[in-house]
């Protein structure tokens, strides 16, 4: 084979396979577009009219921008309590050595082994008995403590590659070890706590069996309960479901542009280090 | 102030250091740092686990202490359910789909996309993005591409002249439907993986290979994939833990239908201990693919490292 028949073949593929990654999305994206009726006829193409009329009904009900909301607090809660408390924790284990540190850190690392879906039934009789259920906790407090366990040991790594001169030049200034985590340590990490903050957001925008078990109130419904349930009432208006399947992944594909470049490194980064 | 590594601290008296230890803020800093940590994760992670093996012995509905205790039933109810043979059979058909089918798809994939010129980027973009979709937005998406009346397989149906096809409705089409899906999904993930692994690959070992008349085909087989070995058991981890906990996905397409022929572990728990307050029973289910995590895990990290040593 020559170099060019092989690229060509090579750009083939690529476009077959990428017309079949794409192809679902669009046809959802159309989809929220046509009437049931048109739907029927042409499942696939462009839709005949651009017909906002679907978009603007599901912008109007309340409760699409009830689920966003909630979805929204509970994923920056995550992100909020998994940064702060497991960069302290990786601090620790990084900064300060004591008897039993590498149990408690080994500990600590159990959960990158644990399915989550093992502990969902006591997890459920858990948050019942703690009184959470139906509030935003019963979400968050789960979600992060199964993230911590990742979270530690991307910072720990991070940790380990700060300059050691710094922390003892800041020491003998004065400087306290809690001082030095909240004004050096956090400030220069920004690379990892964003990488770790955004994928912990995605994970928790995602997330769906947790607050399907302990969530029952709609209106503390996440998107993905909001989404189910509209499915509920909407049955085979399937052009109604795939406007609002649209309009919740619209966020998603938009944040991800955004911040593909975290995406990718806290979810393959990880990996390949550890 | 000197640290505690100069050789006349380590001299000193255990009294003594433990003193300037306590001096040195490190205590303090230990106490407030560490245990919200410590306190989430057994709380949510650890106690919750060992509950479930607990609750797995007895007869329970949720409600009041557990005290029904019924030893082994849970398990030989489990064990004797057509359900749960099936649920297994397919996380089992999910394991091998990823490993078989899926990896190899990506790591071709990324052979093709690993240089950084703007299309390949574009590319790898388009590849990753199901990716970070949520799954019941796949899920849902994909029930329609599915659907007998309004679905893209019914157009195509249709313009074969023939008689729509129910998929997700079809004892023999549904769960191949269902883990079309889920390589639509995630080959991105391990895709991105090797490309990962594939651009930190020396540059001057692929000329020398070139150099020596290896073909691009050869170049990729013995030079590039053997050097990313390890990606490759990285992905093939994640491929084996995530089909065991595949449940988002089913719900929207299938909810473990039809007759029960689609339910994986998760989805089995869910509708036979949680949604019917078997907790006792679901637990049981648990504890089963807890066992089955922590040994496929460690089974698989054994059988790599001995193939990293011959």
């Amino acid at each position: 084979m020559t170099t060019t028949t092989r690229n060509t073949l090579r750009v083939i593929v690529l476009i077959l396979v990428a017309s079949l990654v794409i192809g679902p999305l669009l046809a959802s994206f159309f989809g929220g577009f046509k009437s049931n009726a048109e739907l029927r006829t042409n499942p696939l193409w462009l839709p005949a009219s651009w017909n906002l009329e679907n978009y603007i009904e599901i912008f109007l009900d309340g409760s699409f921008w009830r689920y966003m909301g909630n979805s929204f607090l509970i994923s920056s809660m995550t992100v909020l309590l998994t940064l702060v408390v497991g960069a302290a924790a990786a601090y620790v284990f990084s900064q300060i050595r004591f008897f039993g540190s590498k149990m408690i850190l080994s500990y600590l690392l159990l959960g990158l082994m644990f399915p989550f879906a093992a502990a969902i039934l006591p997890l459920f009789i858990k948050v019942r008995d703690l009184g959470l259920l139906d509030t935003y906790w019963a979400v968050i407090l789960p979600q992060t403590a199964f993230g911590l366990s990742l979270a530690i040991l991307l910072f720990k790594a991070f940790f380990d590659q700060l300059p050691k001169e710094l922390f003892e030049a800041a020491y003998v200034d004065g400087c306290s070890y809690l001082r030095f985590f909240w004004s050096f340590t956090l400030p220069l990490s920004t690379p990892i706590l964003a990488t770790v903050g955004v994928f912990v957001f995605v994970q928790s925008w995602n997330n769906f069996l947790l607050p399907l078990v302990v969530l029952n109130d709609r209106d503390i419904y996440t998107w993905p309960l909001g989404m189910m349930q509209f499915q509920g009432e909407y049955l085979t208006q399937w052009n109604m479901i795939l406007a609002f399947v649209t309009l919740t992944i619209l966020p998603a594909v938009i944040f991800f542009l955004a911040a593909q470049k975290y995406i990718v490194a806290g979810l393959t980064g990880g990996s390949v280090k550890g | 102030m000197s640290t505690l590594t100069r050789p006349d601290v380590q001299r000193r008296s255990n009294a003594d250091r433990l003193r300037q230890w306590l001096a040195s803020g490190k205590f303090t800093a230990v106490l407030i740092l560490l245990p919200p940590a410590l306190i989430l994760f057994s709380l949510f992670v650890i106690l919750p686990l060992a509950d479930a093996v607990y609750y797995s012995g007895f007869s329970w509905n949720g409600y009041g202490a557990p005290t029904d205790f019924v030893g082994t039933q849970n398990y030989e109810r489990l064990l004797d359910h057509s359900v749960f043979h099936t649920a297994l059979g397919n996380t089992a058909k999910l394991i091998l789909v990823s490993l078989i089918i899926q990896m190899p798809l990506a790591l071709g994939l990324a052979l093709m996309v690993y240089r950084k010129t703007p299309t390949n980027t574009l590319f790898r973009l388009v590849f990753f993005l199901p990716y970070i979709l949520a799954e019941v937005a796949a899920g849902l998406i994909w029930s329609f591409v599915f659907d007998g009346d309004y679905g893209i397989t019914a157009m195509m149906f249709q313009s074969l002249g023939q008689e729509s096809v129910y998929v997700l409705a079809d004892r023999q089409w549904a769960f191949p439907a269902i883990m079309t899906v889920i390589v639509w999904k995630y080959f991105g993930f391990h895709m991105m993986i090797y490309i990962a692994a594939l651009q930190s690959v020396p540059k001057d070992l692929i000329e020398a290979a070139k150099l020596e008349g290896a073909k691009p085909r050869q170049v990729a087989l013995f030079v590039q994939v053997p050097l990313i070995k390890h990606a490759i058991v990285v992905s093939g981890f994640f491929a084996i833990i995530g089909s065991l906990q595949i449940f988002d996905i089913i719900i929207p397409l299938t909810n473990g239908g039809p007759s029960n022929s689609t339910h994986t572990i998760v989805t089995y728990l869910y509708t036979f201990g949680l949604s019917r307050l078997n907790i006792g029973f679901g637990s049981a289910a648990a504890v089963v693919l807890f066992v089955l995590a922590i040994g496929i895990a460690m089974f698989y990290q054994r059988a790599t490292k001995q193939g990293e040593r011959t």
